[in-house]
């Protein structure tokens, strides 16, 4: 057992932790960092439920060794809202009821921001082919889709 | 008020579409899931699995994984009770295996230890010596000469004798006498269906933290649909008073049924019990798909007569469904509800419920019926096409409606069967022309619906908010729908009422979140509530203005009198009467308990183009429309989530999704990778449309949705996937493999 | 287990010299933690390859092009002229996985990890792709249609890792394209898979590379397939000789994703839509 301990920034904080190398960065966010709003559903890549942002780069943190994370910046669905006031992507999944477990919600919006970041104007076919590594078993997509593509008009509208 | 008043009464709040009050919870990741708690001195637990099939456990040596430092403590099937029996029996042998292993993935021990890497590799420390046994894995196998018996004790009086010992139970209905019925028909059609057994694929795994303290007190809190049901199973389990236990739903993240059970529960309370330590126990994705309760594989024969003008004259089904290793496989749904839809003078249903050493089956939405409709809805738009009638048309023909007599026994009240018929008929969907390898399939479907036993408590507070007190987790939104039907009541802004589900020491019994009972049930005694909390209302108005209570009547969120007679008063609010209630008698709530009838049966009728590539047999969902009755839509997108959560999960099972068990009996896709489910770029937006024929037995005239919307996806999207290749699909899934060769064997033989 | 992240690669060899019990070295994990998490290999050591200088480039020379070992899939789909000479490599790196994944995988740990259904491998090996190595003995040069020597297996030595991928410069008039088939549309293994690299000359065909995945224990080139097309201009003799030849190449196997009768068929359906694909991309070319 040789722990080690991990200097990162975390949705802008710099924080310290110490883990086993054989934790995830996923089982450090939660277990560690009390993060709990990145979840695991698969530990093995296919459901993305655990999305988070590396140094700019969509990624399942149950794909990333938590010693990994040393030097990085990383941001979670708990970055997302900026204080009290919800992203455009937030409020868009509430209106549209784009969730009805929300177990995959905190996965998929950050999934969405990266994807309304890279291409602010996504076909619908772009859309469900880059959230295809997020699963739902609840709505089927489609009030996802629809929350999403109408949160990407809104914010084209803004900007 | 009467029902036909009901039926044009304009709603204020029922029919909106407000933000669920747990919106902002779950989409900032504040939302607290199964595993999302922690407690001081925790520890974690892992279990050990049986990588055999079918084995006697003849030893188990725990001191290897004993010595490992961070292990407190190591449960076996000795750590539980020894006097239970029946339903719960069965549950505890599926828990933790006593003498023998009965599936790939029994639990046979259990590890609590410091941290979850501890725990995992001290569970790969356990030795346990097995001898295999002969096992079987196929529902067909399982009925065959040379198949291993799993439990004779098992066996329910209702089999007659002389049929194979893997067969549990037998279940009949129907009406009439089907000899003279097919003795009527002009053509007849009979087939064999088979389907393999698929996973419910909630993404969040099975998840609790248990605290059992010296006293012999214990408190849960897990991912369940029903926190009372666990309650009283893992006392029992555990050889507690059920009411030394206190357990808490946490949010769920996906349960379809599956969760209606326990896995890991009594697991975790008989660790923390022995370690003195709370336990935090919570499954991978690969034990949820080994070790849970997948839906069965079945088997069916239906066979039907028709006259050429499209009428049934008779109806003859055989379905036959593997529960695992237990006597717990769905069998009489299928039989009554595959031919729920049609009117019929003749019919005979036939369930039979099989034994294999695979895991305990659990409900996938309705359990055991979308297998049996497979077959069935197959069967009916195979003779349409073959009579060269529209499969709408015919469908229509046969029609139940208010006062058929069902194949299953009851009469039907008021139902919406053919208005979906009509509506899906009118839809653009279905005269839009089809292109080259597409195909369309039209399937129906029916689902009971249930009552079920639920209290319900409102309270309201000094400035007039009410606080709602449920007792179902909230899977799908429910929390927004009991906030509609109360603020409809009470005449008060939805944004007044906080809903809270409470834990089993705070509420009475409430049933499960299942069989599409909440919005009907929960919110009839939702109802119920409000209104005896505005007969209390009224009464303290009647008491401010010195009148008799039955004077004052509540109208648009105000006591008034009701009528001239009654005095010329000012009316008073709700708020104005709930910030003097301490003084004018006292905290005002209402509560409602009951087990209620009335739970109207739910029909729909799916549309579903696919297109197939008819060299690779890839099918591909074009389109795809449900046309379901509601009763009263009370929240729509919430109607419509379950409408098109339960088509893609058919179109998954239709498709993909199918359990892979090998020679050895070991399941071989236990990950999300080669467990198919469907992925927002395989689909097409699904259309809804919404029919409200009102349920005369609930107040709004509410119907339960949840299961309907499964029943009819897997024949919708055979009959498409049929008409696309000219190929009829008997077994699913319709994987690009099995499709091709289809296709390849129709080419060769002409 | 020990997690080491050395700065050079001569630094990585020699902790993989020192290093005792199970090693395994790490580039983007995307296999690696899965077999972690499932307890298919507990590593005692863990050697991350991202801290050395230079794995993070992609650089283009007269020669062609030097991909680092830890470059993502992502970062590889969004270069341009990457794409513009190989789109059919990059394509078939795209394919792996999910966004997510996307974000962390690479080609050389998609080559390393030896499956036979790896989507970024037949494009490599029609594409001409090379690895430079170092180990022990110090370094050398393979071809990458050299490397997979079995289901999970890979002729690398112990101690010896691939210290770069180099892709030659895309002839003139040429062009290669991948496809594989899986159930879906996202996220499945490759069923079958195939990579083509074709030069042309005006409409004919002069030069050709098919290679194909998920049909045999190692993916492969197929010479037979290869001379089908040559000389001819795609035509429906040659595209029949070509399915012909890559049914004939496959050895597959019985399995959850799909049965031998159904890969053979499929590589000869999918080697014709390849072929398609590279051509007309090839005569598009300058």
């Amino acid at each position: 057992m040789s722990k080690q301990v991990i200097t990162t920034t975390v949705n802008g904080d710099s924080v310290d932790f110490v883990c086993d190398p054989r934790e995830s960065l996923l089982d450090v966010l939660r277990d560690r960092l009390g993060l709990t709003g990145s979840k695991e559903g698969c530990g093995t890549g296919d459901c993305g439920a655990c999305s988070i942002m590396l140094d700019g780069r969509l990624v399942c943190s149950c794909l990333v060794l938590g010693v990994e994370a040393e030097g990085k910046t990383i941001e979670t669905i708990e970055g997302v809202a900026t204080g009290t006031q919800l992203h455009v992507l937030q409020d868009k999944i509430i209106e549209h009821a784009g969730l009805q477990c929300g177990i995959c919600t905190p996965g998929i919006i950050v999934a969405a921001k990266a994807l309304l970041e890279k291409n602010p104007d996504p076909t619908e076919t772009e859309l469900r082919y880059w959230l295809a590594g997020n699963l739902c078993r609840c709505t089927g997509y489609d009030k996802i889709i629809r929350a999403v593509m109408d949160a990407a008009a809104e914010l084209r509208k803004v900007a | 008020m009467a029902l036909d008043q009901e039926k044009t009464k304009q709603f204020k709040y029922i029919g909106t579409r407000p933000k669920r009050q747990d919106g902002v919870d779950k989409v900032t990741g504040q939302a607290k899931y199964g595993a999302d708690t922690y407690q001081s001195g925790m520890l974690h637990g892992a279990i050990v699995r049986s990588p055999h099939a079918h084995a006697k456990i003849l030893s188990i040596d725990t001191s290897k994984a004993e010595a490992l430092e961070g292990v407190k403590t190591i449960v076996t099937r000795a750590e539980f009770a020894t006097d239970v029996t029946g339903d719960n029996w069965n549950i505890l042998e599926n828990v933790m295996a006593d003498k023998t292993a009965l599936y790939d993935g029994h639990a046979v021990a259990a590890i609590a230890a410091t941290s979850a890497l501890i725990a995992r590799d001290a569970a790969k420390l356990v030795v346990v010596n097995y001898e295999p046994l002969p096992h079987v894995t196929d529902i067909v196998d399982a009925i065959s000469e040379d198949a291993p018996i799993i439990r004779e004790s098992s066996i329910e009086p209702n089999v007659p004798e002389g049929y194979h010992k893997n067969i549990t139970r037998r279940y009949e209905c129907g009406k009439g006498d089907v000899k003279v019925g097919f003795g009527e028909a002009d053509l007849i059609l009979e087939r064999d269906f088979f389907t393999e057994g698929v996973h419910q694929g909630y993404i969040e795994p099975h998840a609790c933290l248990a605290h059992v303290t010296p006293d012999g007190k214990g408190e849960l809190w897990c991912s369940t649909q029903g926190h009372f049901n666990v309650q009283r199973v893992c006392a029992d389990l555990l050889g507690m008073e059920s009411s030394q236990l206190k357990v808490t739903a946490s949010e769920i993240g996906g349960g379809f049924g599956a969760k209606t059970t326990v896995f890991i529960e009594p697991v975790a309370l008989a660790l923390s019990r022995k370690a003195n330590r709370p336990v935090k126990l919570v499954m991978n994705r690969s034990e949820v798909i080994r070790a849970t309760g997948p839906a069965s594989s079945s088997w069916s024969t239906v066979k039907v007569g028709m006259k050429k003008n499209g009428t049934i004259t008779a109806a003859h089904g055989t379905y036959r469904l593997q529960g695992g290793a237990f006597p717990s496989a769905p069998s009489e749904s299928p039989a009554q509800v595959t031919f729920a839809p049609y009117d019929i003078e003749h019919a005979e249903m036939i369930g039979l419920s099989i034994m294999t050493n695979r895991p305990k089956q659990a409900a996938y939405r309705a359990p055991g019926a979308p297998m049996g409709v497979f077959a069935s809805e197959q069967i009916i738009e195979e003779m349409a096409h073959e009579l060269g009638i529209d499969p709408i048309e015919l469908r229509l023909k046969n029609a139940a409606k208010e006062g058929t007599k069902g194949v299953h026994g009851p009469t039907y009240q008021r139902i919406g069967l053919i208005e979906t018929l009509e509506a899906a008929k009118a839809h653009p969907h279905y005269s839009t022309p089809l292109k080259e390898n597409q195909g369309r399939g039209v399937a129906v479907g029916f689902w009971f619906n249930f009552g079920g036993a639920t209290s319900v408590s409102m309270a309201l507070s000094l400035d007039g908010s009410v606080a709602l007190t449920v007792g179902t987790p909230d899977i799908g939104g429910s929390r927004a729908s009991m906030a509609l039907m109360a603020a409809e009541v009470l005449c008060i802004p939805y944004e007044d009422i906080r809903v809270t589900v409470a834990d089993t020491g705070s509420l009475g019994h409430n049933d499960d979140t299942a069989g599409s009972r909440v919005t009907f049930a929960v919110g009839l005694a939702t109802i119920e509530a409000c209104n005896a909390a505005i007969k209390e209302l009224c009464k303290r108005a009647a008491g401010e203005w010195g009148i008799e209570p039955e004077a004052v009547k509540w109208e648009e969120g105000f006591a008034v009198p009701s009528g001239a007679n009654a005095g010329d008063f000012a009316p008073l609010s709700l708020k104005e009467l709930a910030a003097k209630m301490n003084t004018t008698g006292g905290p005002i709530n209402g509560h409602f308990a009951s087990s209620p009838s009335g739970a109207g049966p739910g029909f729909a009728t799916h549309l579903v183009d696919v297109e197939v590539d008819p060299e690779t047999g890839k099918s591909t969902v074009i389109r795809y429309t449900v046309v379901l009755d509601a009763g009263k839509a009370i929240h729509p997108d919430y109607v419509e989530g379950q409408m098109q959560g339960g088509a893609v999960q058919g179109i998954g099972w239709a498709l993909n999704e199918e359990y892979v068990y090998g020679k050895d009996g070991r399941l071989q896709n236990t990950i999300f990778l080669d467990y198919r489910v469907p992925v927002a770029s395989d689909l097409p937006m699904i259309d809804c449309v919404i029919i409200e024929v009102p349920n005369p037995g609930h107040p709004f005239g509410v119907r339960g949705v949840g299961e309907t919307s499964i029943i009819p996806p897997l024949a919708a999207v055979a009959n498409a996937v049929s008409a696309a290749t000219g190929v009829r699909q008997t077994r699913l899934p319709m994987s690009p493999p099995r499709v091709l060769k289809g296709i390849k064997d129709k080419q060769s033989h002409g | 287990m020990n997690y080491l992240k050395p700065d050079t690669f001569d630094e990585a060899i020699a902790l993989a010299q020192k290093a005792k019990g199970t090693l395994r070295f790490l580039a983007g994990g995307t296999d690696v933690l899965v077999q972690l998490r499932s307890d298919l290999v507990t590593p005692d050591t863990l050697i991350d390859l991202k801290g050395i200088a230079g794995v993070k480039d992609i650089t283009r020379t007269s020669e062609g092009w030097d991909i680092g070992i830890a470059v993502s899939g992502a970062e590889i789909t969004e270069h341009e002229e990457l794409m513009q000479d190989w789109p059919g490599v990059v394509e078939a790196m795209d394919l792996i996985g999910s966004t997510q994944v996307q974000g962390r995988a690479t080609l050389v740990g998609n080559l390393c990890n030896g499956s036979p259904a790896a989507d970024s491998v037949p494009a490599m090996m029609a594409a001409g792709a090379s690895a430079m190595t170092l180990g022990p003995n110090g370094t050398r040069e393979l071809m990458v249609t050299d490397i997979p020597t079995g289901p999970g297996q890979t002729c690398l030595q112990p101690g010896e890792i691939i210290t770069s991928i180099h892709i030659p410069a895309q002839k003139a008039n040429s062009g290669d394209a991948y496809e594989r088939f899986i159930p879906r549309t996202e996220m499945d293994i490759a069923v079958v898979g195939c990579g083509i690299n074709l030069t042309v000359d005006g409409d004919t065909i002069t030069g050709a590379k098919v290679a194909i995945g998920a049909v045999a224990p190692t993916i492969q080139l197929v010479p037979d397939a290869a001379d089908a097309l040559i000389g001819s201009s795609l035509d429906e003799q040659a595209l029949a000789g070509l399915a012909d030849a890559v049914r004939a190449a496959c050895n597959p196997i019985d399995d959850k994703r799909g049965t031998i009768e159904f890969r053979i068929d499929v590589a000869g359906v999918l080697a014709r839509r390849v072929a398609q694909t590279a051509y007309a991309r090839a005569r598009k070319a300058k």
